[in-house]
């Protein structure tokens, strides 16, 4: 008989059953996360007759969209979800301070390997970075897990990307996942299973990680995971003293594809607008004038993102016509990187650093496009009018790339700075 | 049975262009929902009937977890969504909050915008109106008609809860 892929281990842990790719299961889940949509869970528990949690110490509950609160309905939205946080006794609350739920909830430890997380949030896709099988649901399905900790699985098939060579300078995680998601198309792993191996994966720090399993559901994909390792441990170490599973997909599993990329000569990558999948070469956009660089969210708001960016712009002043904006995905993220000196450098350099939160990626406030305006982002959709303008673009690329935009005023190759 | 006019789209027609990031603070879905489509189709909102139906091309609904991209379309009336492949999430959502979608490749090239089609989900067919062109689909597992039967997730689990 064939071996067990990942995700099948996982969900036969969760559910009791073992089972092929396609069947559905009813798995019991280790962790459940939302946001200022909890607002929205709330609601459908309440109208489920539902009155207490089934296991508080496997809710966390955040807000990060709009934080502060950007309108008085979001005032309201969130006010109705903290007391309904206090009303359960919810010991994992974490209001509006501490940054966005992807960076925050492996910050505080509570993801571990092997783990069945969902999460309120497309990009929930995000823990597979430490091997945790994740993924996004629905406001009324988190309000069913809430009220019975279970919910309906499909198997998915098993995609595994093999990522080679050493990434050339200037080149990071964002290029190399812009590059996959160019090459496979937005929905080319379609309900899958993605498993990121090979030596450049290996090699990669787990916030580099955390950029490829964050963007996997750009290209569809229903959990993007990299196995445990070396890094892994030492990265929960400190984080964490719960006990970890070390699953990973048998040699013998049987899996839908395997693909190959070699990223030895890889050039800095860029999505143009208004799909994730339009990727070109930077080459091919440089020159385009940019009014707006951001520097931030789920996909790349970290430490090792601020700092990326900050090497390129020390000491030099943005262009007069761009106005860049900073946000650090987490409250550890901005202390780090405030003592390490690295958001007053920004700062020197002309930009603007905002609170950690979402910010201006889904275009609800700090940061809206005007109409016929160009934005470098390093978020991970640029989607018509999802910085709040349709009639504005986003074009997507590396903290790098964006820094050197910044610097520029257009979109400008990093390894010409 | 589903009944209604189609309304025909092309491929990724994704959660932000179903409903715009920046309305979400209106949790009142009938003002929300005037602002379905918008960034693709203005006319949309304005025009479509009770048990219309959307047919799309691949990937309908990528993008964000949002439930309120299925449910503005329920409130405005939308009947079924129809598409050659859907985005996960937005699969899932649909069902939990009641409206019916379809997975059927190919649909998207089958039907006409303005064709009058009948939907039959147990029976995974859809039907033309005016030449009886009949396309089948796989219907969707029995605990999912189920849940569309209650009309969503919310009355499938108090019935569940209160048992
Ligand atoms: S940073 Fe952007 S993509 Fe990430 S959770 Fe926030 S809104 Fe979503």
């Amino acid at each position: 008989m064939a071996g067990m892929t990942f995700a099948q281990k996982v969900l036969f842990r969760a559910s009791g059953r073992q089972a092929s790719p396609g069947d559905i299961v009813s798995a019991k889940v280790d962790l459940a996360m939302s946001h200022e949509n909890s607002a929205l869970v709330v609601k459908a528990f309440r109208e489920m007759g539902a009155e207490r949690i089934w296991d508080c110490e496997k809710v966390v509950v955040l807000f990060d969209h709009r934080v502060p609160a950007n309108t008085s309905k979001t005032a309201e939205g969130h006010r109705a979800v903290r007391r309904f946080a206090i009303e359960q006794g919810l010991p994992h609350f974490y209001d509006l301070k501490e940054g966005i739920c992807h960076q925050v909830l492996p910050e505080k430890g509570h993801i571990v390997p092997g783990m069945l997380v969902v999460g309120c949030d497309s990009h929930t896709t995000t823990y597979g970075a430490l091997g945790a099988f994740s993924t996004g649901i629905g406001a009324t399905e988190m309000a069913a897990v809430w009220a019975t900790g279970e919910l309906w699985f499909r198997i998915p098939e098993t995609l595994r990307v093999r990522v080679g060579g050493s990434l050339p300078r200037r080149v990071s995680a964002k290029d190399v996942i812009l590059s996959i998601i160019g090459d496979l198309g937005a929905d080319g792993a379609d309900y899958m299973c993605v498993e990121f191996v090979g030596d450049t994966i290996d090699r990669m720090s787990i916030s580099s990680r955390m950029v490829l399993s964050n963007m996997s559901v750009e290209m569809g994909a229903k959990a993007g995971v990299v196995f445990p390792d070396g890094k892994t441990e030492e990265w929960l170490g400190p984080r964490t003293s719960r006990p970890w599973g070390t699953e990973t997909s048998d040699a013998s599993a049987e899996i839908a594809d395997e693909v190959n990329f070699d990223i030895s000569s890889l050039h800095p990558q860029v999505a143009k607008p208004h799909s994730v999948d339009n990727v070109v070469p930077v080459e091919e956009v440089s020159g385009i004038e940019i009014d707006q660089a951001l520097l931030g969210s789920c996909t790349n708001g970290r430490l090792e993102d601020l700092q990326a960016a900050e090497a390129i712009l020390r000491g030099r002043r943005i262009a007069d016509r761009t106005r860049l904006i900073v946000v650090p995905a987490s409250r550890e993220v901005y202390i780090d990187a405030a003592e390490a000196g690295t958001l007053a450098s920004l700062v020197k350099s002309g930009a603007i650093v905002l609170n950690p939160g979402c910010g201006p990626c889904l275009g609800a406030h700090q940061g809206i496009l005007a109409a016929g305006e160009r934005c470098i982002s390093t978020t991970n959709r640029n989607f018509k009018g999802r910085m709040g303008n349709p009639n504005s673009e986003i074009y997507l690329a590396s903290p790098e790339t964006v820094a050197a935009s910044a610097l520029k005023g257009e979109i400008t190759d990093p390894r010409e700075v | 049975m589903i009944k209604g006019r189609v309304w025909l789209y092309g491929d990724h027609v994704n959660t932000d262009l179903i409903i715009p990031g920046r309305y979400l603070d209106d949790y009142d879905l009938r003002s929300l929902s005037e602002h379905a489509m918008e960034d693709i189709d203005i006319s949309f909102s304005r025009n479509v009937k009770s048990g219309d139906i959307i047919v799309a091309g691949r990937n309908f609904g990528c993008g964000s977890s949002r439930e309120q991209a299925p449910a503005v379309l329920r409130q405005k009336g939308v009947g079924a969504v129809l598409a050659d492949s859907v985005a996960r999430i937005f699969y899932r959502n649909a069902i939990n909050i009641g409206l019916p979608v379809v997975i059927c490749p190919r649909v998207s090239t089958q039907l006409r915008a303005g064709d009058v089609a009948t939907v039959d989900m147990q029976l995974g067919s859809i039907t033309r109106e005016s030449d009886g062109l009949e396309i089948r689909f796989a219907p969707p597992p029995d605990f999912l008609l189920e849940i569309l039967d209650r009309g969503g997730l919310v009355p499938y689990m108090r019935e569940r809860l209160s048992r």
